[in-house]
């Protein structure tokens, strides 16, 4: 395990090296002059070449590459040019609510998953599993910018049952999670019958209910077990996916988070706290799909051998 | 049997898939809109009318009016050819980097494959549109900049699906014949090992348009898609959104129409899907 672990954790430092410098290139794929185009044009030259200095834009480019690799490790991921905050402070005060949305999704569509994705599995071919296929692929389709809005004209507008936004643990909750976790629950339910269905095929399982166990239990004590292994890689690896469409999702509700912090940079045209929320996310992803792939060579030591 | 009955027999085994038929039909309309738009469309999609701004559906307006006055269908119309450029665009420029880099890394092996693989490891660490996000926020908001943030990230899975394809089929016995008898590295990629290597391309790039599709919009809803005032679906949905109490029609209509053109992407791959594999 620890030979695996440290392969694995020397494999992720190449994609953090690129994730940065592709994070650091950003800023230089401005058409123009970034300072012209974040003070407009009616900035004296005096303020062009402060911010110039600030953002290290006077200096030779790989001079800029070497003082922005260096700070990240501090965590000093420059300064927003708008607020004069330090960007991984600005970030930091987003996090919590960036991860109670998307912890609270993925459990959402968790447990809306296992059931119908069992249930479509076990009446293959019937009705239920026709109807769950057709949902799951209807909630696949159907994006978080379009479903979000739908989701609002119909408890907020119609109904009058939850806010249109809002920030909290309870009701504002509930829309923001539904819509962000919906694309991942057809995902998993899609996953879950698949994997499934596999497993039941397998002579263990047959095995099983020749010596007398009923079907229901040769599915939860055996199959099912077997067959969540590749849905929590799934899982671990969604996780960035997440995070991705809480840019939109974050945006549509208000809420209080790291996409919408995305989105507000961009509109301030604050270069610097772009970088810095992009490179987060992406980092946070990184350090995810590591987790996943740590965990799943702990269930599986056939990983390990690889 | 020739590659043009190939195919044939392809839409055929296709289109017996009841959802990817009825995708086919979808797609159909979808594309007749996209080409005819001039035609079909009552109006101008830009031409404004203040004085009846969020007018509900009506005789002379099906799909009402937006916040300008300007005829929701028409511009609905006149997005599908958006959507389609995107979506063919994208997916276009994706499959030609991946197509290269992919059967390069997989024929070539050692330095080139490593490589390539580390720059499919660096991209696929930034999540869904995340890349996109970032690139047409500093690019600013045109079509050109929307098909270049899209393909950046849109070649990886092209190319990793090509790799594993040659791999597996330049192992393959008629390969090494052909290079037994003094095919050059060249005519062996192209000529013997890409075309048994293509179909599962096929699949992924039907659910590429979709996904591309999916991405235009949300970058438009964003606010940094194509550049108003030219009609996009998601920048339809964006405006929209801010008058859900009193003209949801606004959303509804736009969102039906990704929805089902989506749909009819995913229903059609899947039937490829079911079409290609041997095992059906």
């Amino acid at each position: 395990m620890k030979r695996y672990l440290l392969g694995r954790l020397l494999r992720t430092i190449p994609v953090v090296f690129g994730v940065v410098t592709v994070v650091f290139l950003l800023i230089h794929l401005l058409p123009g002059d970034p300072v012209d185009i974040m003070l407009g044009e009616s900035a004296v030259p005096a303020q062009k070449e402060e911010l110039r200095r600030e953002l290290h834009l006077d200096r030779p480019i790989l001079s800029q590459y070497a003082s922005y690799l260096s700070g990240i490790p501090r965590g000093d991921l420059g300064v927003s040019f708008r607020s004069r905050e330090p960007v991984l402070g600005e970030i930091a005060r987003r996090i919590p609510a960036t991860v109670l949305l998307a912890a609270t999704s993925i459990t959402v569509a968790v447990l809306v998953a296992l059931p119908l994705g069992v249930l479509a599995a076990m009446r293959r071919g019937k009705a239920a599993d026709y109807l769950s296929g057709f949902a799951a692929m209807l909630s696949l389709s159907i994006p978080n910018f379009l479903l979000g809005p739908l989701l609002v004209l119909l408890f907020s507008v119609q109904l009058g049952l939850l806010p249109v936004s809002g920030y909290g643990a309870g009701r504002p909750l509930v829309l923001p999670a539904v819509t962000l976790g919906t694309g991942m629950a057809a995902l998993l339910t899609r996953m879950v019958r698949a994997t499934l269905l596999e497993e039941l095929r397998k002579e263990y399982v047959t095995a099983a209910i020749a010596r007398g166990l009923p079907y229901r239990s040769a599915v939860a004590r055996h199959a099912l077990r077997n067959a969540l292994v590749p849905v929590v890689t799934a899982l671990g690896l969604s996780f960035g996916a997440v995070l991705a469409g809480s840019v939109i999702t974050e945006t549509i509700f208000s809420w209080p988070g790291i996409g919408r912090l995305l989105i507000q940079a961009i509109d301030a045209r604050d270069y610097p706290l772009v970088q810095g929320c992009v490179l987060v996310i992406a980092l946070s992803t990184v350090a995810v799909n590591l987790a996943t792939d740590i965990l799943c060579a702990r269930l599986d030591p056939r990983i390990r051998y690889e | 049997m020739n590659e043009h009955s190939g195919f044939l027999v392809l839409i055929r085994r296709t289109a017996r898939h009841r959802g990817a038929a009825v995708g086919m039909v979808l797609l159909a309309l979808f594309l007749l809109a996209a080409v005819f738009a001039p035609v079909i469309a009552p109006c101008d999609p830009l031409a404004q009318n203040l004085d009846e701004g969020l007018s509900g559906p009506s005789v002379s307006h099906w799909l009402g009016q937006d916040k300008f006055g300007r005829d929701v269908l028409s511009r609905l119309i006149y997005g599908a050819r958006l959507s389609l450029a995107v979506g063919l665009g994208t997916v276009g420029i994706s499959l030609l980097i991946g197509l290269a880099a992919g059967s390069l890394a997989g024929f070539l092996g050692g330095g080139v494959d490593r490589i390539f693989t580390g720059a499919c490891d660096i991209l696929l660490a930034f999540p869904g549109i995340l890349l996109a996000i970032g690139i047409a926020a500093v690019r600013g908001p045109s079509f050109g900049n929307v098909l270049f943030a899209l393909s950046v990230l849109g070649w990886v899975g092209y190319a990793r699906v090509i790799r594993a394809q040659v791999l597996s089929v330049k192992t393959r016995e008629f390969v090494e014949s052909a290079r037994a008898v003094g095919s050059s590295p060249a005519r062996l990629l192209l000529r013997h090992i890409l075309p048994n290597a293509i179909s599962p391309i096929l699949v992924e790039a039907t659910f590429g348009i979709a996904r591309a599709i999916v991405a235009e919009a949300g970058l438009s809803f964003l606010g940094l898609g194509v550049a108003p005032p030219a009609a996009s679906w998601g920048s339809m949905i964006g405006e929209g959104r801010h008058f859900l109490f009193i003209a949801p029609h606004l959303v509804t209509a736009p969102g039906a129409a990704i929805l089902l053109t989506v749909m009819a992407f995913n229903f059609l791959g899947d039937g490829l899907r079911d079409a290609l594999d041997v095992r059906q």
